[in-house]
């Protein structure tokens, strides 16, 4: 019944580890009491565990982002307080099985847990509402994409109290993540953690996709969509073609681990390089889906905040198409010494360096937006300009390592390490964060605290140069990545530097939560009651702050690429329109969560062997799937009289508003 | 189809009162979920992709394991391949007697159909059961690791297919052949030929190229 799975199975023995399954049961069990004292179950489960509001879903996401940062840093500093430690004779504080298994984390929970959360709820959030569209094209999917997310998040909290985590690395490079050298549950956790999320990723792509080629407001052809929009289309369409190919290669891995297949084995005729070149295949396109997002936050942030519009609109669409395409040609790059020869090498290698060239003309777009606008030094802004420079620097250390001679030489050192995390902090990261507080008063109503924002950013910033300018240094002498124990006293003071920054980088994200705690209670101060807090030029700002759950009560008509500031110009925003009619929305659904629910059931079975437990789950999912097309009550019509009330509110806030002003 | 699709439309909105007919920006018409479900095809055929890809690139490493050639019984094989045609033959009769709008004929297609799809089922299995029985399971060599799981992973599709098959037969029972039950019947009847598509490969590139 219970398969592998005994109470020997929870690490009595490691203190870190049980000490922080208690402070995280006690923490949960105080959330828990906290809620059920206020009585807000109900509230929970009707306004937002069975919601299909975009909005909503899209606040989740960033609030799962926001979870599993603290789990992914606090990792990322164990991992720099070790290395800062073991240096000669001392041995550090973590036993080495533990470190594997904490870089391991480190990277799939920053990747799949963090920053896809983070894009998906960006592009939740905004896309509708920049298409005019009212939400996307399957409501229930999306609830459902989401839950999964959260499942495989779930499952991989728990590896860390029950059992282990894979010790790895985050892309699980067979022989040894096969039965033979990782014989316990851990890789079985990254496994199934990535599978049931990797399903919602793709069901959000497929969501997407239709909501933007189906659902614009009329009048809005493909280059009159705002930027974001373009870039998401792209990363979506990128999410539908590679996380397939995620799904077969960790199904064929989990056949060699479950089945005694031969895939990648080193017996019967497995390879190992198949694996290595089909991870790859998703995971190179994989960095672009998470970076255009961010692009696209940072093209509609920066012509806000110059006051100006974006430079070069149809060349940053086209940029962004090419690095769609090109993303597809460089997967070898990550291991140009498997030995495929000086051509092949040759041609990833140019491949990769032509790739620069779109995300070249985006930064010079970028610039030519800021010359001689009127730029408010926002906090939005800052993260805009941050990322400029630090990103720029990380695509020059990424065309470096493009040389296949470079790479043969720095290929698995630090000087890796700090380059992508110099383009995912200084692109992704700060992308989000910038998008986060340029969107929160369209889902909440109110803005972010300004002051706490930018200590936020500065602490990032230099905590981010702080953290990653001794790796690269240390990869120029020699120090590969994943080292628990070293004996070289020369890389000691660059290791002591780099444990300094990320203790600032653990300020910034100190500071983002102060920012939350203070926004939310200063709210009725920062309160935007005009729906256009920054002057913005899209769509999304000519509706209410927050966003009614209908988004506009008129389908906006669509006549120009900046539609908002056309209409802002023109003396048509904020102008009641009368002679509302009924809006057709989708019901809530608990179907979404309840599926997610049976998936980690049937995940967790399936980790621990307990077949009869997982039959049942999959047994469970597939039955509440079926029962739910057998639901004909899925939407229904908000009265004209309803839509009437709520936009003459509207409207009496932002006359008031203007009073004040 | 276009047809069918836009008597659909009116059909719903018709349910609802003609007054949302002109402004329903929020409704589905089923062309959304049709596209969504082209693009989810697509992302499955991606899968597929990856697992002829390996299957190509580890069909010579048979290891001391029986090879294609030793083990394919190509008659048989051709037996499947026949009645999963046919099974595609038989659910076009259904979507030829949907468009017409006869419910009872619909569903004794689909019952059809599902009785040949169950029958190709219970071809693979007895064909997998034997190859295991000979000694030539999925653990013996790469060659067969590859083999076991693309055609199986097209028989898991094909079992799926068959558990919505049936879920359609009571669904046309029992809503008649409204909007939404042909909109999933549409979707059913790209799935099985997909299906049909993707088994026309595994028999061209694993049982013909392998029996070679």
């Amino acid at each position: 019944m219970f398969g592998k799975l005994t109470l020997a199975a929870i690490p009595w023995d490691e203190p870190i580890i049980m000490g922080t399954g208690a402070v995280v049961a006690l923490g949960g069990l105080a959330l828990l009491g906290l809620i059920t004292y206020f009585g807000k179950w109900r509230y929970l489960w009707d306004e937002w565990i069975t919601s299909v509001d975009h909005k909503k879903i899209g606040a989740m996401y960033f609030i799962l982002g926001l979870v599993m940062l603290l789990r992914g840093f606090a990792d990322a500093i164990m991992m720099r307080a070790q290395q800062a430690i073991a240096n000669n004779d001392a041995a550090g504080y973590l036993p080495p099985h533990h470190y594997d298994q904490i870089f391991t984390a480190h990277g799939v929970i920053m990747i799949f847990f963090v920053a896809t959360p983070f894009i998906l709820g960006l592009m939740n959030v905004v896309v509708p509402l920049q298409l005019g569209a009212r939400d996307v094209a399957f409501p229930f999917v999306n609830s459902l994409g989401f839950w999964l997310s959260v499942a495989g998040a779930v499952l991989v909290m728990l590896s860390m109290f029950v059992g282990d985590f894979a010790a790895t690395g985050w892309v699980a490079y067979p022989p040894l993540s096969e039965l033979g050298y990782s014989p316990s549950v851990g890789v079985d956790y990254y496994i199934w953690s990535l599978q049931i999320s990797g399903l919602g990723t793709t069901l959000a792509g497929v969501n997407f996709i239709v909501t933007i080629l189906r659902m614009r407001a009329p009048g809005m052809n493909l280059m009159k969509m705002p930027v974001f929009v373009w870039t998401s289309l792209i990363t979506n369409i990128l999410i539908v073609a590679v996380f397939p190919v995620l799904t077969a290669t960790l199904a064929m891995l989990t056949a060699d681990r479950y089945l005694g297949m031969h895939f990648f084995t080193n017996e019967l005729g497995g390879n190992a390089m198949m694996y290595i070149n089909l991870i790859w295949v998703w995971g190179h396109p994989e960095v672009y889906i998470l970076i255009l997002p961010a692009f696209g936050a940072f093209s509609e942030i920066i012509a806000t905040f110059s006051r100006k519009p974006l430079f070069g609109y149809t060349s940053m669409v086209y940029a962004t198409s090419s690095i769609g395409i090109l993303s597809f040609f460089v997967w070898l790059h990550h291991f140009f010494t498997m030995g495929s020869g000086a051509n092949v090498n040759a041609f990833f290698g140019i491949m990769t360096s032509i790739i620069s060239i779109p995300t070249g003309v985006k930064l010079f777009n970028w610039l030519f937006t800021m010359y001689r606008g009127r730029v408010r030094f926002h906090s939005a802004t800052l993260w805009t300009i941050g990322f400029m420079v630090t990103f720029a620097v990380g695509g020059m250390t990424g065309v470096l390592l493009a040389v296949p001679g470079a790479d043969f030489v720095l290929h698995n050192s630090l000087f890796l390490v700090a380059h992508f995390h110099n383009v995912i902090i200084g692109g992704v990261v700060f992308g989000c964060l910038a998008g986060m507080t340029f969107w929160f008063p369209k889902v909440f109503g109110f803005t972010l605290d300004e002051f706490w924002g930018k200590v936020a950013f500065w602490c990032w910033l230099i905590g981010y140069w702080l953290a990653f300018t001794p790796l690269y240094i240390l990869g120029f002498k020699g120090m590969t990545r994943r080292m628990n124990h070293y004996d070289v006293p020369g890389w000691h003071p660059y290791l002591v530097v780099a444990l300094v920054g990320a203790c600032i980088i653990g300020a910034g994200i100190l500071a983002l939560l102060i920012q939350l705690v203070v926004s939310i209670r200063d709210r009725e101060k920062n309160r935007d009651l005009t729906g256009d807090p920054w002057n913005a030029r899209s769509l999304e700002w000519s509706t209410a702050s927050p966003a009614p759950f209908y988004n506009f009560a008129h389908v906006p008509t669509i006549t120009s690429l900046e539609q908002h500031w056309t209409d802002k110009e023109t003396g048509r925003a904020g102008v009641q329109v009368m002679g509302y009619e009924d809006i057709h929305m989708p019901r809530n659904t608990a179907a979404g969560a309840v599926i997610a629910a049976f998936g980690l059931v049937m995940s967790f079975a399936l980790i621990w062997h307990m077949w009869g437990i997982a039959l049942f789950g999959l047994a469970a999912m597939v039955a509440t799937f079926i029962q739910r097309s057998y639901d004909r009550d899925v939407d229904y019509y908000v009265p004209a009289s309803e839509v009437a009330r709520i936009e003459s509110a509207r409207y009496a806030l932002l006359k008031q508003s203007e009073k004040v002003a | 189809m276009s047809t069918a699709l836009a008597t659909n439309t009116s059909a719903h909105a018709g349910a609802h009162g003609g007054a949302h007919h002109a402004h329903d920006h929020g409704h589905d018409d089923g062309s959304r979920t049709v596209l969504g479900f082209w693009l989810y095809l697509m992302s499955d055929c991606l899968i597929f992709s990856c697992l002829f890809a390996t299957f190509a690139v580890l069909a010579g490493n048979v290891a001391d394991a029986p090879t294609g050639k030793q083990l394919f019984d190509l008659p048989y094989v051709a037996g499947e391949t026949v009645l999963l045609l046919v099974s595609s033959f038989t659910f076009g009769l259904a979507m030829l007697n949907m468009h017409a709008g006869r419910q009872a004929q619909v569903i004794a297609w689909l019952g059809v159909t599902f009785l040949v799809g169950a029958g190709f089922i219970g071809m693979e299995v007895h064909e997998f059961a034997n190859l295991i029985g000979e000694g030539a399971g999925p653990g013996r060599s790469a060659f067969l690791s590859a083999y076991f799981t693309l055609v199986g992973t097209h028989g898991l599709h094909v079992t799926a297919g068959l558990l919505w098959l049936a879920v359609m037969m009571h669904q046309t029972a029992k809503f008649g052949l409204d909007g939404i039950v042909r909109r999933r019947l549409s979707c059913l009847s790209l799935f099985w030929h997909f299906l049909d598509l993707i088994w026309i490969c595994v028999f061209t590139f694993v049982y013909l190229r392998g029996a070679l």
